[in-house]
Formats: structure tokens, C-alpha cells, sequence
């Protein structure tokens, strides 16, 4: 009564309410909310920007110099290079197949790896599979499991004559491949430990957003006569995109950072076929000490990840409008 | 900041040190790496027992962390007052200035004879003419070889030279067949193409190793002897990743030979079955026109510079070094001592394996002695895998190498360049 009664005189007012009020609100209360809500945030920005800002920083600054041993040794021994280690980089032929096999392992095993996640989830998902909890929790097994043992067990499995993938291979008979030893091999090898490795995560994220759609809809569906190839496609897809766009890019974002595969199963070879870009960074800034070197490693990979996160963002944005 | 950091790291470690230590006892840290740093523990006793003024704190580190670990500490400034370095990190340490110069202490010791120690092994230690390190155990690459296998193609005594070697090679391959090969000699290692490549007697690096100096044709002549042996399908082009256990294949005679250090006489005796332990043998590596050299491997005992017990440190290497102390070593860690008197004794005299190693360490050369010769040494390997693997001719791959290695070199061009104008003025 009396809220109806004030917002009613001011109506009456000669000044407009709406215009009079609002900016007055704006300069007065968000500029109060600020201070209160810096001084919440104090804490976590400072551990943030000391933690993550100022390292990123400093490592910045660092792929700007030549920091190498001699340097730990003696500071004066360090040189400002500028971009010298970027350019140095891209005539490095190694950064180039680091890169390649990177992009390689990304862009066939990460859909692969989704593929296999949705795959299983919607197996899962599937009402006339029984022992779903069984099921889920031997899927999801591979993902808990430490990825240096699981690395040592797939070394015999892919072993050329005491493997048993030859064995089972053999038995088609397919002759014996040679699977880490081979360069033609090996990066497909480490692709396949790697989807197996981690499908069990982005399927319990998909079993997630399955259930998340209502029945309604496929009710409605299989009325109007669609098939199930129709109903995945026109309802479970559209209806998952968001899942999808958020696997899509963790995933990416993961698979681009290569590193422990390699690093346990082949060290980079055979002739270098499994090196990946982390890998590289990794030997460059902590086996041969050159900081500055594998400082811009680093951020030419950030770059590169923040591009295809980027893009891919774009597509799913495209595709939804 | 570097100051507060470490005191912060150091504090708990100083109340520990004085919670054990009497005030008229010094305390000497000493690091000791992987199997090596355990034993070592079994040896203080007595040194302890001898020198009642000195404790000895022993703290292992493993192999794969102690690179970075001695950095660290260098940085941080918490370097121990001993330490176990592999001999081709001296130089890197050296560089950093990191390492007391044992010169002095070697020419007041009573105990410690220069000539004693295989003068291959010894020079790893010298860095521009400085003394840096005293070797502690020695670790050189022999042949290890099936003597029935050998014999089988008319050899009864292990061939002496390339040419010999070679034929020996053909004719076991012409009796073992397409799958089954004379030697192993794995990609991804660089001792072997390295080794062969130094044993025709060319320096790997040109200009107090400003340049690589692989095009030499003494280095290439190596190299191409190395890249024959898989092209001529003598040895398999596989790396070690690949053969899961070579000592099945070699038990099973798919692999005649191999060259490998000192620790496989014990793999091999352990896990070779009892059937093949009479049938296989070490030797001498064989060289261009006779008996061969090879590696200079193995670790010093070094003393850091910041270290305030320099005195008692020496003490400890004084004993470690000792003949008595480097057999009982050898007892417990496999590990062969790098002084002659050492070898007299008995209980490596009658070490029938270790007969080859004896004479191969009259005959050893140490890597270039730079920081960068484990990534060059690296290179290496990397450059003989893609001529053994035919993606690039024997020419390609040692311009290739001499280029990265050049690259790699830049740095310590500019460095030497530095010190020489300071020279000057």
C-alpha cells in the first residue's frame, strides 16, 4: 500500500524516475559494492597473481633471454636476446615435428577419444544394459589408475613378438608391427593407450548430460515415427551440445599437452615420432637447463592452445546461431 | 628474497645438525646417488671409527633426480660438502663454479697418487688443466658376447679388429638367419656410435670445443662403419624401449653380442639361465687397425666450494680412495675401482669378466669436456638414427650434426669470446 503509494507520487514527480534514479544508484551503490567485494577478493587475487600471474610473467621475461646454466652460474652470463628464441625455435626442425606429432595426436585422438566417450555413455545410458554401476565404474577404472603403470603394462601389450596385440593380431592373420618401434606406429599406438586412458572421464561427463534430457522429447520423437538414428541426431545431439562444447575443449586442451605417453613409453622416439611439444619443453628446460628456450616453447604452445580454444568456441557459437 | 628462502630451508636442517653433533665435531654432508649412495653408508663406520673428530651424513638421491637436485642446491646455496658426480658433469659444474680445485689437496696428500688411477679416467677430472674431481668407480663399455655363437663361426678368441670383427659378424649372421642378429646395438644410446666415432682418435669438437668437428674424417670413419653394421643387417635397428628384455634374447641367441659397462656382469649372471652362463665371455672392445678405446665413463668425488669442512671432506676421499676401501666397494656395489693397486687384489682378480675391463681401462678417452657434451653426445645418436634408418645419407646426417652441435656451441663461443676481451684489457 504504502510502496504503491510512493512509487505513485514519484510517477507524479516532474522528473522522470526512472533516468533520475538510476544513474544516481549506479554512482553511488556499485561504487560501495566494489571496495567490499575487492577486499572479499583481496585473498584469492593475491594468491592468484603471486602464485600464477607473476611466474607467468617472469617466464615471459625469461623467453626473452638466454637463460641457461652458465646463467644459474653467473647472471652477467645471461644475454637479451629479444625474440631470438622464438625465431630459433621456428628453425628448429624438431619444434616442427614436436608440432606436427602434437597436432597429429590432437586432432585424431581427441575426437577419437570423444567418439569412444559418447560411445560408452550412451551404451551406458541404453535401458537395456544391466550392471550399469559395474559397467561405469570399470570404464572409469583406466582414468584413476596411475598413467606410469598403465604405461608399463601397454609396453607389453604392444610388445612385437611376446604382445599380446600381435598375438591377437596374428591370429587374423596380420603380420607382427613393430607398434612403439616403428615410427609409423608409434604415435597410433600412444594414441590408442591414451584414448582407452582417458575415455572413462568424458563418458561420466556425457552419461551426465544424457540424463539431463528430458524423456519427454523422445517420447515425442518416436510418435512422430523417427528412427533411432533420427532421434540421436535430432534430439540427443542438439540436446548434448553444451556437454559436447565443454568435453570438446577440456579435451583439446589436454590432449595438446602430450607428455607423460611419450615420456614413459618411447622417450620421444623412435626418431623422434612420439616427441610432442611438452615433451620437448621438458627436455630443453629441465635435461639440458636452457630456460630461455623452453620458456618460449611454452608460450608458443599457450598461443597455440588459446587459438584452437578459441576457435572452437567460434564453431559451436556458429553452429548454435 | 634468495637469503629469506633459504634460511627458511636451511633453519630445520641446522637444528638437526647441531641436535647431532657435538660442538668439537664437524660434520661432513655427503650425497651419494641411486645403489651407490646406500653402500657408501656401510663404509663410513670405519672412517668414523678412524677419524673420531668427523660424523658423516649420508643422503641418497636417486639417478633420475639428482641432476637437477645438485642445481637446485647450487642455487639455493645448500650444495653438500661432498658429492658423487657422474665424471661427465664435472665440466658442467665447473662452469658454474661450483667445485673446490683438488689440485692443491692431491699435491699435499700423502695417501693420493695420481699415477695410480688409469689416466683415461683421471682426465675426466681435468678441466682446462684443473683438477676438479678424484674418480671414485669407473664405468667403460666392453663387447659381451656368446662364446659358443662366435666359435660356431670359426672365432675362438674374440676379434681384435674392425676387419675381424666384421667377418665374424657376416659369418655368425650367414648361420642365424633373417631374424636373428650378431650384435645389438640399440638407436636411442649414444655410447655406441660415439665410442666407434673416437676410436679412429679425432677430437669430436675443433677450437677448445667451440665446433663440432664431425666431418672429420676420422670421426666419419666410424660413423659409416657404425651405419654399415645395420645397413648389412648385422645388428636390428631397434631402440631399447623396444627389446623388452635383452637378456632373454641373448639367453636365446637372437642377439650375439653387445656393448655394454660394468653392471651387466652382474644382470648377466643373475638372470641369464644356467645353460648359456659358460657360453658367454667380455672383451676389449676391437679398434680400426687393432685393439680398440672406448668410453671414459664412471663418478668422481668432489668437494663444493661453498663446503666450510673442506679439510675433513678431503679426509673422507682420502679413504674412499683408498685400495682396501675401493675393493670393498667393488663388493658391495659392483662398481670397478679406477686405481690400479685396487685391481691386484684378489677378489677382482678372480673376476673372470672383469678381466676385459682391466685391460679396456688402459685404453679409455673422456667425452669433450664441456657442459654441453651430454646433449651433444645426444645428437649424436640422433643423427646415426636417421642414416641407420636410411632418411638421411651418412653425409647429410654429419652436416646435419656438426650444425646442431654448432648451434648448441653458440653460447659458449660468445662465453670464451667474453674472456678473452677480458684477458686483453
Amino acid at each position: 500500500m504504502t510502496r504503491a503509494v510512493a512509487t505513485g507520487t514519484a510517477e507524479i514527480g516532474s522528473v522522470p524516475p526512472a533516468e533520475a534514479l538510476a544513474p544516481r544508484r549506479r554512482f553511488r551503490g556499485p561504487g560501495q559494492a566494489t571496495g567490499a567485494a575487492y577486499l572479499f577478493l583481496a585473498p584469492a587475487l593475491l594468491l592468484i597473481g603471486t602464485l600464477f600471474f607473476l611466474p607467468v610473467l617472469a617466464a615471459l621475461v625469461l623467453s626473452f633471454t638466454d637463460f641457461d646454466i652458465y646463467a644459474i652460474g653467473d647472471l652477467d652470463n645471461t644475454r637479451w636476446v629479444g625474440v631470438r628464441n622464438y625465431g630459433q625455435l621456428l628453425e628448429t626442425p624438431l619444434f616442427w615435428t614436436a608440432l606436427r606429432n602434437t597436432f597429429y595426436f590432437a586432432l585424431i585422438g581427441g575426437p577419437l577419444s570423444i567418439a569412444t566417450s559418447l560411445g560408452a555413455a550412451l551404451l551406458l545410458n541404453s535401458r537395456l544394459v544391466r550392471f550399469k554401476g559395474f559397467f561405469r565404474t570399470v570404464y572409469f577404472a583406466p582414468f584413476v589408475t596411475t598413467l606410469v603403470a598403465v604405461a608399463i603394462v601397454w609396453r607389453y601389450l604392444y610388445h612385437t613378438r611376446y604382445g599380446m596385440l600381435n598375438y591377437g593380431l596374428g591370429i587374423f592373420g596380420i603380420g607382427p608391427i613393430d607398434w612403439l618401434g616403428d615410427p609409423g606406429w608409434a604415435m597410433p599406438a600412444i594414441i590408442l593407450m591414451a584414448v582407452w586412458k582417458n575415455f572413462g572421464y568424458n563418458m561420466l561427463i556425457f552419461i551426465a548430460g544424457l540424463q539431463s534430457i528430458p524423456e519427454e522429447l523422445y517420447e515425442a520423437a518416436r510418435i512422430d515415427g523417427a528412427s533411432a538414428l533420427q532421434r540421436f541426431r535430432h534430439v540427443t545431439l542438439p540436446q548434448l551440445g553444451p556437454t559436447l562444447l565443454f568435453v570438446a575443449v577440456i579435451t583439446m586442451i589436454g590432449y595438446f599437452q602430450l607428455f607423460v605417453e611419450p615420456y614413459v613409453m618411447t622417450q620421444g622416439g623412435p626418431l623422434r615420432s612420439t616427441t610432442s611439444v611438452v615433451l620437448l619443453m621438458y627436455e630443453e628446460g629441465f635435461r639440458w637447463w636452457r630456460m630461455g628456450f623452453a620458456a618460449a616453447v611454452a608460450f608458443v604452445l599457450f598461443v597455440i592452445i588459446l587459438g584452437a580454444t578459441l576457435l572452437q568456441l567460434r564453431i559451436q557459437g556458429e553452429k548454435r546461431a | 628474497m634468495k637469503s629469506g628462502a633459504l634460511l627458511i630451508m636451511v633453519l630445520p636442517l641446522l637444528v638437526a645438525c647441531s641436535a647431532h653433533s657435538r660442538d668439537d665435531e664437524v660434520v661432513v654432508r655427503f650425497w651419494g646417488m641411486g645403489r651407490e649412495g646406500e653402500v657408501v653408508a656401510e663404509l663410513v663406520p670405519e672412517f668414523e671409527r678412524r677419524h673420531p673428530g668427523i660424523r658423516v651424513r649420508v643422503q641418497q638421491i636417486p639417478w633420475t633426480a639428482a641432476h637437477e637436485k645438485l642445481l637446485t642446491s647450487f642455487v639455493g646455496d645448500a650444495t653438500p660438502d661432498v658429492a658423487q658426480l657422474g665424471n661427465t658433469w664435472v665440466p658442467e659444474f665447473v662452469a658454474l663454479g661450483a667445485l673446490e680445485n683438488l689440485g692443491p689437496w692431491v699435491r699435499r696428500s700423502k695417501a693420493v697418487n695420481p699415477e695410480e688411477f688409469f689416466p683415461g679416467i683421471w682426465d675426466t677430472n681435468v678441466v682446462d688443466g684443473q683438477l676438479y674431481g678424484l674418480p671414485w668407480y669407473v664405468d667403460t663399455r666392453v663387447l659381451f658376447y656368446r662364446t659358443d655363437l662366435l666359435a660356431e663361426a670359426g672365432y675362438f678368441s674374440p676379434p681384435q679388429t674392425w676387419e675381424e670383427w666384421q667377418d665374424a659378424m657376416r659369418r655368425m649372421k650367414a648361420r642365424m638367419g633373417p631374424d636373428r642378429y650378431p650384435i645389438l646395438l640399440p638407436t636411442n644410446e649414444w655410447p655406441q656410435p660415439v665410442i666407434l666415432g673416437m676410436q679412429s682418435g679425432g677430437p669430436l669438437l675443433r677450437g677448445n670445443g667451440r665446433f663440432g668437428n664431425f666431418r672429420d674424417p676420422r670421426f666419419r670413419r666410424g660413423f659409416e662403419f657404425y651405419v654399415s653394421l645395420f645397413r648389412e643387417g648385422l645388428a636390428p635397428a631397434v631402440s631399447a624401449a623396444e627389446i623388452s628384455n635383452r637378456y632373454q634374447e641373448f639367453a636365446r641367441g637372437n642377439i650375439g653380442m653387445m656393448i655394454t659397462g660394468p653392471w651387466e656382469i652382474g644382470e648377466f649372471s643373475n638372470r641369464l639361465p644356467p645353460e648359456v652362463q659358460d657360453k658367454w665371455m667380455t672383451a676389449p672392445l676391437p679398434g680400426p687397425d687393432g685393439p680398440g678405446t672406448s668410453s671414459a665413463g664412471g663418478a668422481s668425488l668432489v668437494i663444493f666450494r661453498d663446503s666450510e669442512h673442506k679439510a675433513a671432506a678431503w679426509k673422507l676421499i682420502e679413504y674412499l680412495s683408498e685400495p682396501e676401501q675401493q675393493i670393498r666397494f667393488y663388493e658391495l656395489s659392483g662398481n670397478l675401482p679406477p686405481g690400479r693397486r685396487a685391481w691386484e687384489d684378489p677378489k677382482l682378480a678372480e673376476n673372470r669378466y672383469a678381466h676385459a675391463f682391466r685391460e679396456q681401462l688402459e685404453r679409455v678417452r673422456p667425452l669433450p669436456k664441456v657442459p654441453e657434451a651430454e646433449q651433444i653426445v645426444t645428437k649424436v645418436f640422433e643423427q646415426g638414427e636417421r642414416a641407420v634408418r636410411r632418411q638421411a645419407t651418412v653425409d647429410q646426417a654429419l652436416t646435419t650434426l656438426d650444425r646442431e652441435v654448432d648451434r648448441l656451441l653458440e653460447k659458449r663461443r660468445w662465453l670464451l669470446a667474453k674472456q678473452d676481451s677480458e684477458a686483453d684489457r
